[in-house]
């Protein structure tokens, strides 16, 4: 009987302890966005972000989208062949990578890259005061070092995806066209005949910037939150990877739900 | 990290970055012929069924795309599927035109397929398509082939509804029973 | 508590007769109702004087930085700079509050992904229109008071600790603060590099005219510099007096504390259960 007390306690203070933190998160949100003046006045302050998440990621990221491509090109050749269909490897490839691969792997590869470093600067920022000195030097921490981040994240993002499908698309190119040797033309000209820029490609870009806006907002929170010390830091970031995975899939679901629910398929 | 350095790179950066989309849009996701096609005309046709045909499908003609399909609906009071065609402007066809919902391959997606008749008069924005042929349905042929095997088997027992459908049962069965 | 009798002089009351610029009247504080970090502690810093306030490990001092600078606020009580309330200040006058505070970090809070030079012009560019040939100027002055001009390029990691000691120093007072606050300020240092963050720590205080707060257990280096010394322990103030009063005192918590002795008024023991029932 007692038993069963201690765990009813330990669930209820589990899902308050939650309800807190996201009511926390809301208003930390809320907070970032009033706060963001001084990142658009200053934009030496994005411009580092934007290096930070954009441009050091952009190593992994066109790697990715590269083999990817060409595994998209090989693994749906096998399949499509059996159905006299292999001209259309162009078309699977681009609907494959711009509406799901694209956003989704850039997503996940960003969180790990970028994300986990965003939380652990501003924790390890946390943990040796500089957060503190901030405040007391009269300087917003949140203005100051939260708001860049989250918009550096928000704006490299969508572009990370972008060169994501795009290096994929090129991926498929090689292996499709010079490997197997479809016609260059059918590649092109039934991926072009079957994306739709509105329907696929804009709603592609619209996955990554949601994907962008919580990523970043999941990596500086957990870095603004963390226990500071070392361990609070390690446990902060490895927070960070494994929230961001599971609000990408998440969203990811529900997004495509909503954009691609009885449409053309 | 030395301030000019960190600006180049995140001008490449971004540069390459909008570059990619601007690729993905125009040149894969064709922006360009979307823009041209909002140009063209629309028309109306009524079909007693469409199977699957979907918006966004092909409108062909001899095998060219001459348009999409913009949306598809039922009307209320006959009960028929109309579809609303989007043609471009370069296309012009014959008030006799007659359309058809065509399935490219066994299992691959529905077009509609115009075939000019020889009229001079030409259909204009608005018009509707009089002559249509709707969708071959597999479960209707299926269920049609099996209907006249069901037929055939006890064929010199059974009653035969009509004289018509009853003939090449009969011609059938004496090959069958050599 | 033996020292009961001193403690409950009234503030105003020791020799201390200039203008007071920061006060603590009767502040008690704490996190949860059970556990007090500070019970009750009158407190007066005067005008140009530097001040510290000592103690052992985990005594509430750097609360009471804490509450200084409205990082927190007090649960009772009141503190006071320039008369006015920090607890009831609103944002526009918190913010004007810390502009004329510098607050030096027990572990020196250097901004780690910015060179010397970037950290000690952070507040300027922060909180002033400077031209960039000013901002220049300003922080290789202030670099060269703590004698590091020559340091302005490194990082913080490439710095000793005595050495970041000294930049975080400079960048206390990068604009000139009225009151400077110190949270153990030789905690880890060599004797040399302690002496010279002492000796920086008392002459920026008359060459600037600040207002100086020092929160430290040194007490030898202390002695050396400081006009008037506070002894806080289980959050109250058990002693206060000028350095001679201090080493003249026959208080045996100040002896304590002077000679470190490792037994006296404050114990050698945390709180426990009487030893014969522990090892029962």
């Amino acid at each position: 009987m007692n038993g069963i007390a201690r765990l009813l306690t330990k669930l209820g203070a589990s899902v308050t302890g939650g309800i807190a933190r996201l009511g926390f998160a809301t208003r930390f949100f809320v907070a970032i966005l009033r706060l963001s003046g001084t990142t658009f006045a200053r934009p030496q302050l994005l411009l580092r972000e934007v290096y930070q998440a954009g441009v050091l990621s952009l190593i992994i990221i066109l790697m990715s989208g590269l083999f990817i491509g060409m595994v998209l090109a090989l693994q749906g050749y096998e399949t499509l062949v059996r159905f006299g269909a292999a001209e259309s490897m162009g078309m699977l490839v681009a609907l494959s990578l711009v509406r799901e691969l694209g956003p989704v792997v850039s997503a996940l590869l960003f969180a790990s890259r970028a994300g986990s470093a965003i939380t652990a600067e501003i924790g390890l920022m946390k943990t040796t005061e500089q957060l503190a000195a901030m405040e007391v030097m009269a300087v917003d921490p949140i203005a100051r070092v939260v708001a860049p981040r989250f918009w550096g994240g928000v704006i490299s993002l969508p572009l990370l995806a972008a060169l994501f499908s795009t290096l994929g698309i090129y991926g498929g190119y090689l292996v499709g066209v010079r490997l197997i040797g479809i016609d260059s033309g059918a590649y092109w000209g039934q991926m072009s005949a079957a994306v739709d820029w509105k329907y696929d490609i804009l709603n592609g870009v619209i996955k990554s910037l949601v994907f962008a806006v919580a990523i970043s907002l999941i990596a500086v929170f957990e870095g603004y939150d963390a226990t500071p010390t070392a361990e609070g830091v390690s446990a902060a970031t490895t927070r960070t990877v494994v929230t961001s995975a599971l609000a990408i899939l998440a969203l990811d679901f529900v997004l495509t739900v909503i954009m691609f629910r009885g449409g053309a398929g | 990290m030395n301030k000019k350095i960190i600006d180049l790179w995140v001008g490449i950066f971004v540069a390459i970055g909008l570059a990619a989309l601007l690729f993905l849009a125009l040149k894969v996701g064709n922006l360009l012929t979307f823009s041209e096609d909002r140009k063209g005309y629309e028309l109306e046709a009524h079909f007693e069924n469409i199977g699957a045909l979907k918006p966004r499908a092909q409108v062909k003609s001899a095998g060219v795309v001459v348009g999409r399909v913009e949306s598809v609906r039922l009307d209320k009071k006959t009960y028929e599927a109309v579809a609303r065609l989007h043609l471009f402007p370069e296309y012009q066809f014959s008030r006799d035109t007659i359309a058809t919902v065509y399935t490219s391959g066994l299992l691959g997606d529905q077009f509609i397929g115009l075939e000019p008749g020889g009229d001079t008069v030409m259909l204009k924005d608005e018009d509707q398509i009089k002559k249509t042929q709707s969708a071959i349905q597999i479960e209707k042929l299926i269920s049609q082939f099996m209907f006249s095997k069901a037929q055939e088997t006890p064929a010199p027992v059974a009653a035969t509804p009509t004289p018509a459908a009853a003939a090449p049962a009969k011609v059938a069965t004496p090959g069958a029973k050599p | 508590m033996t020292l009961d009798s001193v403690s409950s002089l009234t503030p105003a009351a020791p020799a201390i007769a200039c203008e007071t610029l920061v006060e603590l009247k009767n502040v008690s504080f704490g996190y949860t109702k059970a556990r007090q970090i500070l019970s009750g502690i009158n407190l007066i810093v005067p005008r140009g004087k530097l001040v510290a306030v000592m103690g052992g490990s985990g005594c509430g001092k750097t609360t009471i930085l804490r509450l200084l600078c409205g990082q927190i606020k007090a649960t009772s009580g009141d503190v006071l700079v320039s008369g006015q309330s920090v607890a009831e200040m609103n944002h526009e006058q918190m913010y004007a509050h810390r502009r004329r505070l510098g607050m030096l970090f027990q572990f020196g809070a250097l901004f780690t992904d910015q060179t010397v030079f970037e950290n000690i012009a952070f507040p300027m560019r922060e909180h002033t229109e400077l031209p960039e040939e000013i901002i220049h100027d300003l922080v290789l002055m202030k670099l060269n008071a703590v004698g590091l001009r020559g340091a302005a390029k490194l990082k913080p990691s490439e710095l000793s600790g005595g050495m970041a000691r000294r930049v975080a120093l400079a960048r206390t007072i990068a604009l000139d603060p009225q009151i400077a606050l110190y949270d153990e300020p030789f905690a880890g240092l060599d004797p040399i590099s302690l002496s010279v963050v002492g000796q920086l720590i008392r002459r920026l205080n008359d060459a600037l005219g600040m207002t100086s707060i020092l929160v430290t257990h040194d007490i030898a280096e202390s002695l050396k510099i400081v006009d008037y010394i506070y002894f806080v322990s289980a959050g109250k103030v058990v002693a206060h007096g000028d350095v001679e009063a201090i080493k003249a005192s026959t208080d045996p918590f100040v002896r304590q504390f002077v000679d470190g002795q490792p037994d006296g008024p404050v114990g050698f023991h945390y709180p426990a259960k009487a030893l014969a029932e522990d090892f029962a």
